[in-house]
């Protein structure tokens, strides 16, 4: 399992890359990226540096218990990002595809509503705003309860 | 007993510091408890946590909710539902 928060951004060609060599077991592997969208001038994430990690690690581990994983990423990006940049990559890794994908939605919804980010936009005119909580990412975690 | 608190976000903003080692009395012995406490401290605490329900905490990095007891030396972070992702 890899989980990193940074400032740099991440390729989503070199972490497919660095968790599949030298694996012959992986059949699959599901990729989520999520940008900043327009038309925000500029999103600014900040984050609750000691609980972070264990969060993300609590969130893996329990994917890694509903699903066969053979691997799984996870790099969430801080501090100021511009339109069209990636803020978070989620990649999960299995020996067949519904696994892969499955973990991956999983990974991104519990994500959002479990991990203690908070993202900042500013707007063309220079005015900033809180992002505001969704209730549709309260219900993309919900339909995963059993 | 004293309490290291973290306020991130909006709260942050509003309470004006990110921050602070509180002195608390033996009375506040869990987080409803430090809510309430707060919201007494000052016009900046009131605005802070204005609306009930709104506010999120965490004990020692880990989610909880009102009912969690504290202790001396004990981390609690308060803040805004997170929005990452």
């Amino acid at each position: 399992m890899t989980i990193r928060i940074q400032h740099a951004p991440f390729d989503v060609g070199t972490e497919i890359a660095a968790l599949s060599a030298g694996r012959t077991d992986i059949g699959g592997i599901g990729c989520f990226v999520g940008n900043v969208r327009g038309p925000v001038a500029a999103m600014t994430l900040e984050h609750y540096e000691a609980m972070t990690l264990p969060a993300l690690q609590a969130i893996v581990a329990e994917a890694e218990a509903r699903w066969p994983l053979l691997g799984c990423t996870v790099i969430h990006r801080i501090g100021r990002l511009l339109p069209g940049e990636g803020i978070v990559l989620v990649l999960a890794a299995s020996a067949h595809r519904q696994a892969a994908l499955d973990a991956t939605a999983f990974l991104i919804d519990y994500l959002k509503t479990r991990a203690p980010f908070w993202k900042k936009e500013t707007f063309a005119d220079g005015t900033e705003a809180w992002v505001e909580p969704r209730a549709v990412d309260d219900a993309a975690v919900a339909k995963w309860s059993r | 007993m004293t309490v290291h608190v973290l306020y991130f976000a909006w709260l942050r903003e509003r309470v004006g510091r990110s921050e602070e080692a509180l002195e608390l009395p033996e009375s506040v012995a869990d987080v409803g408890a430090l809510v309430s406490w707060l919201r007494a401290q000052g016009d900046n605490y009131r605005r802070a946590f204005a609306v009930p329900g709104v506010v999120r905490c965490a004990v020692n990095q880990v989610f909880a909710g009102p009912e969690m007891s504290i202790k001396s030396g004990d981390e609690v972070a308060f803040f805004p539902p997170v929005t990452g992702g």
